[in-house]
């Protein structure tokens, strides 16, 4: 599992890569907290398109990041999560407190 | 029921073996020919009850996580986690999506709605100081005939 913080102008992209379970979340919520506090963005990105696997410690992760956001009156952005990985979204209905976008529609790329 | 076949295994509840624990499984279930969403489905749901395990009923401690797998006839995957951890008190509101007795380490209380909504069947059997075992089953392979 790795994290790869990209810094754009208030915004903050997490790429995420590899399997999130309650193992891999702890280091994975460390590094973007660590980043969001230091750059305090609007936006948090948290970009799944190369994750293979997560259960519901994932959903634990994208739930804590919202409420770090709110904190900030920032939002979460939740980018491409894979087919397996939207149907454990649904079912915890944090679609409703982070929008599921696909694309990269309106990303700066560097 | 009959049993087709049948795998074993049993290992320390350490947070890393959740990834072997799923991994395992799903190779075992690989052997009856499952889709590419059953085996995301059961990988998931593996990964809820021994996370459980290792979270709630070994919490602080360290123990054995047993997990029995079978194939049963008419191609039906059954699978049985067994912990001799704490037990839970009340099955019923462990059970309710949402509820988590582990709030502040953003537990998010879906690992049983997980369980329940990706396997056909689920069963949960728990006494307090004894253990819990966490049963479940799909039919493989129906959704694609």
């Amino acid at each position: 599992m790795s994290v790869k913080i990209l810094e754009e102008e208030n915004r903050t992209v997490a790429v995420l890569s590899g399997e999130i379970d309650h193992h891999s979340a702890k280091g994975i919520r460390n590094e973007i907290d660590y980043a969001v506090r230091e750059k305090q963005p609007q936006e948090l990105v948290l970009d799944f398109s190369d994750v293979g696997f997560m259960d519901s410690s994932g959903i634990g992760l994208v739930m804590g990041r919202y409420k770090l956001m709110q904190e900030l009156n920032g939002k979460v952005i939740v980018r491409n999560p894979p087919a397996h990985i939207k149907k454990v979204m649904r079912l915890s209905g944090i679609d409703r407190l982070a929008a599921i976008s696909s694309g990269e529609e309106g990303v700066c790329k560097k | 029921m009959k049993i087709e076949n049948e795998m074993k295994i049993s290992f320390i509840s350490k947070s890393e073996n959740e990834g072997f624990a799923r991994t395992a499984v799903s190779a075992f279930a690989a052997l009856c020919d499952p889709c590419v969403e059953d085996i995301a489905d059961i990988r998931t749901a593996v990964s809820e009850a021994v996370t459980n395990c290792i979270v709630h009923a070994y919490r602080g401690t360290q123990g054995i996580v047993e997990i029995t797998a079978r194939i049963l006839t008419g191609n039906e995957l059954y699978i049985r986690i067994k912990d001799k951890g704490c037990g839970i008190a009340d099955v019923k509101q462990a059970m309710e999506p949402l509820y988590t007795s582990a709030p502040f380490e953003e537990r998010a209380g879906l690992g049983f709605a997980v369980m329940e909504s990706f396997m056909d069947r689920l069963t949960v059997r728990s006494e307090v100081g004894r253990g819990t075992v966490v049963t479940m089953r799909k039919k493989i392979g129906g959704k694609d005939e």
